[in-house]
């Protein structure tokens, strides 16, 4: 078992903080993980990446995600960027942010590859809904634990708990409850068949 | 205790564990993790009897760790690129005083052009500063070489300087067993200065010698640098039997038993070789890799017996000397056969990822005979772009002699 | 008397902000002949005060200059935003060498000119507080105390926020940094550390000295031309918010470097010859606690418990400065 996932996003939007905590979130499950940033000289705002491993096995190597199962796309204007989608397999996942439905980013062109299953989430809704401030990634963890049922949502929670200790309980506690509704969300919205273009 | 931690941290709770007296450091990508963790431990009261020294320069950071060297306290630094370059003058200082202290580099590529990504250039340009060197295959090793650095240095006087890919290890987040605190103690005993400004015993540290002595005074010097092997091996040996693994040493032979081609690496990009040695050898080849741990003294005979049977050798430099050639490579040249072929190769200069489908391919291309072995080969190396840049240098020189 | 072209056209005149100004008052960047030597396009963040600092001192230097100016770059955020491979941001002879050795550079490329008879090229030099006040200070002493042919311009956010925010030694104290975080009793950068680098560069008495901030760009701008004016060792200090390593809103950067002078925190004034010449007196003094509520880097001195005590002590600084320089508003007759 394995699961390569790389996360694209801008910096500000906790791109690196995603990678970390589904790593220490697998590895609370008792899998082996390593998150690894890759980082730029880049300001707030610019594009960022993490990759994030997940393996039953222990991992050696170090490198870079070239070919992930799964994308995690932050802010959807990166979709026009070929680096983002560079390495997917055919029957790779892609999860992005967004409030706007599937048919409506086929119709804006923002949909290539046929083949891979596209899952969409309005993570900056919800989580201006719980945080009062659009950070995605916390949602977007969640989602990538539902979707996979590989993380369950106690070993996430215990990732958000102590990556957040220092931020006070509140806010940890939004966070916990920010990942469960993206993870009970896509569970409910892709039931029943891949959502597949 | 396992936990997954980012490599950086980790490094900074094992320092902090090895209890040092001063830890005076400069800010520099990648080591910023590593010495800002450590300046939160010392603000948390979780090192205590510890002096955190916010310098003004790399050149002051290592001068204050000479100081605190030579006043008796245990002294660390960290550092990596143009820092390790800004350090230069005070480096060869320290080993020369034979003032024990240890120094952790995340190794990134050397300016100019600037970047701020991995490559081992940094701590290759200080080889002959006389510190020992150790490189990191891992973040566990990472952690385990700074416990046996302090060892080492203090055993040997001298200062030691334990190395870790930049970004690649110091920011990857992965399942690292920090040594736990008793551990540590009951492995490190408390630093006892061989010679120390002590104003009951008066000692002066650092006279001017003459050409009358200075020949010997260096011979000495070298000749504790090459004796420094056998307690690399002791250390690693020790510390395997305290913590029940195997870290440090001065080679990691992986696989090379009746290899036909052996690659010679330094660093991280040892974890992915193995996983492409894995998957070679189940194709039927007879491929291992060798990774240098002490490369600083140079482990000569232990090289040459891991690779005497070995025909053909690959070399992967993440440094190059420029107007030169290699420089590991150099290293392994002289430690094999004169029938060996050396795959002398450049690659992963200045952050440009290592892999495993460009070692795979590497390693395939070695076989199939498609790497010279007697130049120094650009492995990874856009030759369109190189192409295009040379067309046009040559198109603007003028010829020579003016009009003609 | 030059014209400018008008571009703007409203309430039926031509009369826009400082268009109603003779055109020598006006600012350098008001004028459609800007030299705009740092061009849009470069990856500062939003909000970023070096970047809008840089270029006003850049382009009403090429205007003093009459466009015959060298730059000399240290390592640092506008090093690293303007230049990103294969782009560079610069329409001016732009150099970067290392982050300790601007001034030196400049130094050296100073006295080229000199050496090849082209003494009608200027130098400015540019470097983050860090490249100034910390690793850079010895060479910038050696060229004040040359007395070279140099305007130096110290961009100070007041910390490295290009490694991520760590500490120099023009870091306020009470600021957390990402290496003076307040941990337990902490609180943050400690007092009684750091520099001011304005007092020591006069202490070399070379002609010019002068600090100035973003919330006054005419100011900006008729220092550095005050400075080109003149010629041997010239230092300029300005202070330029940074949104991500203060924890301010990056709407809020002309606002905070505002009430970073009418607080008394970082006085404005000119120097000639180790002198003090003018200072620009506070308008509307305000506590400093409204400058500090602004900014993350403070947000543990309020709330509960908070530090009273040390916003109090950070007060105490700004009125001696306040009377050190004579800011006080009320003195005024
Ligand atoms: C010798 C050396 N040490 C450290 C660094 C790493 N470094 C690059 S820029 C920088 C901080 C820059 O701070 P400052 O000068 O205040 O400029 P800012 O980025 O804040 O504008 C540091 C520490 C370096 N490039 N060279
Ligand atoms: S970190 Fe600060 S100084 Fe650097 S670009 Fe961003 S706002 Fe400007
Ligand atoms: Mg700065």
């Amino acid at each position: 078992m394995k699961l390569d996932v790389r996360i694209h996003g801008r910096g500000g939007q906790g791109v690196v903080t995603a990678a970390e905590l589904l790593s220490v979130a697998a590895f609370e499950q008792g899998l082996h993980a390593q998150a690894l940033p890759s980082f730029g000289s880049e300001r707030t705002g610019a594009p960022v990446t993490a990759s994030c491993r997940i393996s039953d096995l222990p991992i050696r190597s170090h490198d870079p995600i070239s070919q992930p199962d799964l994308l995690v796309v932050q802010d959807l204007t990166l979709l026009r960027d070929p680096v983002v989608m560079a390495g997917l397999p055919e029957d790779g996942t892609v999860v992005v942010n967004t409030n706007r439905d599937l048919a409506d980013l086929v119709h804006g062109g923002l949909v290539v590859g046929p083949a891979q299953r596209w899952v969409t989430i309005p993570a900056n809704d919800l989580s201006r809904q719980l945080l009062g401030r659009p950070v995605p990634n916390t949602a977007l963890v969640g989602a990538v634990a539902g979707m996979t049922d590989l993380l369950s949502p106690e070993a996430v929670a215990t990732a958000i708990r102590r990556r957040f200790a220092g931020l006070g309980e509140e806010i940890a506690e939004a966070n916990v409850r920010l990942a469960e509704q993206a993870r009970d969300l896509v569970m409910t919205t892709t039931a029943g068949g891949d959502v597949r273009c | 205790m396992l936990r997954q931690v980012e490599g950086s941290r980790a490094v900074a709770e094992t320092v902090a564990r090895c209890r040092p007296h001063v830890v005076a450091a400069y800010p520099i990508s990648p080591q910023t993790h590593i010495v800002e963790a450590l300046s939160e431990l010392v603000g948390s009261g979780d090192l205590t009897a510890c002096e955190y020294l916010t310098v003004e320069s790399e050149f002051g950071a290592l001068s204050a760790c000479i100081g605190a060297s030579a006043a008796g306290a245990r002294a660390y630094t960290a550092t990596a690129s143009q820092g390790i370059l800004f350090m230069a003058e005070a480096l060869p200082n320290a080993s020369g005083l034979g003032l024990p202290m240890v120094m952790t580099v995340a190794n990134r590529a050397l300016g100019a052009p600037i970047n701020i990504w991995n490559d081992h250039s940094d701590a290759l340009s200080q080889r002959d500063a006389g510190w020992l060197m150790l490189f990191a295959s891992s973040n566990q090793e990472a952690v385990d070489l700074h416990v046996q650095a302090f060892a080492l240095a203090e055993r040997l006087s001298l200062p030691v300087m334990v190395c870790m890919d930049g970004f690649v290890l110091t920011h990857a987040v992965e399942e690292i067993d920090v040594p736990g605190q008793d551990e540590v103690d009951a492995f490190l005993p408390p630093f006892r200065a061989r010679q120390w400004l002590d104003p009951d015993e008066p000692v002066t540290i650092g006279a001017m010698v003459g050409p009358e002595a200075f020949t010997e005074v260096k011979y000495l010097m070298a000749h504790r640098q090459l004796r420094a092997l056998d307690d690399v091996s002791q250390v690693a040996r020790d510390f395997a039997a305290a913590f029940g693994r195997d870290s440090g040493g001065l080679l990691r032979p992986y696989r090379t038993a009746d290899a036909d081609v052996v690659v010679v690496a330094l660093g991280s990009v040892l974890g992915s070789l193995a996983d492409v040695v894995d998957e070679l050898r189940d194709e039927g080849l007879a491929v291992g890799a060798l990774g240098v741990t002490c490369y600083r003294p140079w482990p000569l005979d232990e090289v040459r017996r891991a690779l005497r049977e070995v025909p053909r050798v690959v070399v992967l430099n993440r440094a190059f000397a420029v107007g030169s050639g290699s420089i590991l490579g150099q290293d392994v040249r002289l430690s094999v056969p004169a029938a060996t072929k050396v795959h002398d190769v450049v690659l992963g200069l200045g952050g440009r990822p290592l892999t495993h489908d460009v070692l795979r391919r590497l390693v395939l291309d070695v076989v199939a005979g498609q790497v010279g072995s007697d130049t120094l080969t650009f492995y990874d190396l856009d030759h369109q772009r190189v192409a295009t840049e040379l067309a046009r240098e040559l198109a603007d020189v003028p010829s020579a002699g003016g009009a003609s | 008397m030059s014209t400018t072209p008008l571009k703007l056209y409203q309430v039926g005149t031509f009369a826009a902000g400082n268009r109603l100004l003779d055109p020598d008052e006006r600012t350098v960047q008001s004028s459609t002949q800007r030299a705009s030597s740092i061009t849009s396009g470069h990856r500062a963040c939003r909000g970023c005060g070096e970047a809008l600092a840089a270029r006003v001192v850049m382009d009403a230097a090429m205007r003093a200059a009459g466009g015959r100016l060298v730059t000399v770059n240290a390592t640092g955020c506008l090093e690293v935003f303007s230049t990103p491979f294969p782009e560079s941001a610069w329409q001016v002879p732009w150099l970067h060498s290392l982050f300790g050795n601007a001034a030196a550079v400049a130094s050296g490329v100073a006295a080229a000119m000199r050496a090849t008879g082209r003494d009608d090229v200027r130098v400015l030099a540019q470097a983050g507080d860090g490249g100034t006040v910390d690793i850079g200070l010895g060479c910038l002493s050696g060229m004040f105390e040359r007395n070279d042919d140099v305007l130096f311009v110290c961009y100070d956010n007041q910390g490295y926020m290009n490694t991520g925010v760590q500490r120099s030694g023009a870091t306020p104290a009470g600021a957390s940094t990402a290496n003076t975080r307040p941990m337990g009793a902490g609180i943050g950068n400690a007092f009684g550390t750091g520099k001011s680098l304005p007092r020591i560069a006069m202490a070399h008495e070379i002609p010019y000295v002068a600090t100035a901030t973003i919330a006054d760009l005419h100011d900006l701008e008729a220092k550095v031309e005050a400075a080109m004016a003149l010629h041997g060792a010239r230092y300029l200090h300005v202070l330029v918010p940074c949104p991500l390593g203060w924890g301010s809103d990056p709407s809020d950067t002309v606002r905070v470097a505002r009430l970073a002078t009418q607080s008394g925190l970082f006085p404005v004034f000119e120097a000639e010859h180790g002198t003090v010449t003018r200072v620009a007196r506070i308008r509307r003094r305000v506590p400093v606690e409204e400058y500090l509520r602004l900014q993350a880097r403070f947000r543990h001195l309020f709330g509960e418990p908070g530090r009273p005590d040390v916003v109090a002590a950070l007060q105490a600084q700004a009125d001696r400065d306040i009377a050190r320089f004579g800011l006080d508003p009320e003195e005024e007759s």
